[in-house]
């Protein structure tokens, strides 16, 4: 019995012991630093792949939308388009915003793609323009429908094992700044309300 | 009278090009010069007024230009193409002296010879045989981009009917193409000459309005479709456009002010 109730102890403290060797070992091997073209190139290839199939486009959207969810800095990308009326937030507001940010960003962005039906994205180069930041060139190729589009990838490179995308910038024009500057609009057009910028979220949102 | 109205007539036709994509705000638009690290405020004088033209030249766009856009479409594409290069290449006669305004020696030697060989070999610029013998496509310049290199500010950032989005200098510069600063412009309407009509420019600058319209019919809509308000990004994709091409950027990022990305940590 005494002897039973050992072997059980020192299994479970096995167990234990290999389990906590297992988490140190997660923490202490350094993950690999991911490239950031090798990062788009990815990301392309998977949303070709999503793209051309024959899956519904609700099904379509659902796994372009997962893609984002991984790959996209969609929080960071939230804070920088309220440019400085971020500053202002109450924390009820930050969470406000962070989900409806969300949620329409993901809209939109899916929205964006879901008309293409397989474009071809070819990166040309890129280049590291500070600690944080690295920019991936890419041209997406010429259609019969669309000219040849330059397309530029911003990238959040602060931590190097996870990359995240933060602007795409299409033909020199940056889509974060754009929105920034709607979203800038909407509020200074409303004396500086910020529920006004909320409202209009909401119904792109449920539209 | 008669006079100011072709010269409406010509902007209007000239303007095309932009016709959908340009537009106001509360309204200052902040974009950095990193080149002199200033930030230049482009104001938005009569916003609402700017948003009820805006709102006009949407419409005509709907009833008008687009329509006949996706009409063009339907034309075989070596018949697009070759419309397009033609037109492209029309646009060297403006680009040349502006290489030259703005110092750019070799830019305006390689235009000009591209222009050369396309307009000969190339039969009117049909065909981009200058590419072919490695000289490849430029940037094109206006005389509202030289006078931005010149140092001068936009001045009020406003929205004409029919014409879309400009600044005072972008109008000033346009005015310029008709005071004998376009040549395609002085041999067909200014000069009577055997050779060409007037409505050969006004057919080639709607032309190529019809040309940029057909190209860009799907991010027009995607635009259209995911605007919270479709007024400001247009404003703001115009700003961005000429600021870049004021400063001959190849490189994308230079246009952007990094002090707002590097305020935010999400890591």
């Amino acid at each position: 019995m005494g002897r039973n109730r050992h072997s059980i102890i020192f299994s479970m403290f096995k167990t234990k012991l290999i389990s906590i060797i297992f988490l140190i070992s997660i923490f202490i091997i350094p993950l690999e630093a991911k490239e950031p073209s090798k990062l788009i190139a990815e990301i392309v290839n998977e949303a070709s792949i999503i793209l051309s199939s024959s899956d519904p486009v609700e099904s379509k959207i659902i796994k372009l939308n997962n893609i984002a969810e991984t790959n996209v800095d969609i929080h960071g990308i939230g804070m920088y388009t309220l440019g400085k009326y971020r500053k202002n937030l109450n924390e009820d507001q930050k969470v406000k915003y962070k989900k409806l940010f969300k949620s329409y960003f993901l809209k939109s962005f899916s929205s964006r793609l879901v008309d293409y039906s397989d474009p071809k994205i070819t990166i040309v180069s890129e280049k590291k323009i500070s600690d944080k930041y690295t920019i991936v060139n890419t041209v997406m190729e010429e259609t019969a429908k669309n000219p040849e589009i330059k397309i530029d990838w911003r990238i959040y490179t602060k931590n190097a094992e996870r990359p995240l995308i933060r602007d795409l910038i299409v033909e020199g024009l940056s889509l974060a700044r754009t929105q920034k500057e709607e979203f800038k609009s909407i509020i200074q057009n409303n004396d500086g309300d910020i529920s006004s910028l909320f409202k209009s979220l909401e119904e792109f949102i449920i539209k | 009278m008669k006079k100011f109205l072709k010269i409406f007539l010509i902007l209007i036709l000239s303007q095309v090009l932009i016709i959908n994509v340009f537009a106001g705000s509360d309204g200052t638009l902040e974009l950095k010069n990193n080149s002199k690290d200033k930030d230049t405020e482009v104001k938005d004088c009569f916003e609402t007024v700017n948003r009820g033209i805006f709102a006009f030249n949407q419409g005509l766009d709907k009833i008008f230009f687009k329509p006949i856009a996706k009409g063009y479409r339907y034309l075989p594409k070596p018949i697009r193409s070759g419309t397009s290069n033609a037109l492209s290449n029309l646009t060297n006669v403006v680009t040349v002296p502006n290489n030259i305004l703005q110092g750019q020696i070799k830019e305006a030697g390689i235009n000009a010879l591209r222009f050369s060989i396309n307009s000969t070999l190339g039969i009117a610029g049909i065909f981009d045989v200058a590419s072919y013998y490695g000289l490849n496509k430029l940037d094109k310049e206006d005389y509202g981009q030289t006078l931005g290199t010149w140092g001068v500010k936009e001045g009020c950032y406003f929205v004409l009917p029919v014409l879309g989005p400009t600044t005072v200098r972008d109008s000033l510069g346009s005015l310029v193409n008709f005071s004998g600063g376009d040549a395609w412009y002085n041999v067909t309407v200014t000069n009577n000459t055997k050779y060409f009509e007037n409505s050969d420019y006004y057919y080639s600058r709607l032309t190529a309005g019809v040309d940029f319209r057909a190209k860009n019919l799907e991010a027009f809509e995607s635009l259209e479709k995911n605007s919270l308000d479709l007024y400001a990004s247009v404003r703001s994709l115009y700003l961005q456009d000429r600021k870049r091409k004021i400063l001959n950027l190849d490189e994308t990022t230079e246009t952007l002010n990094d002090d707002d990305w590097e305020e935010i940590d999400t890591q």
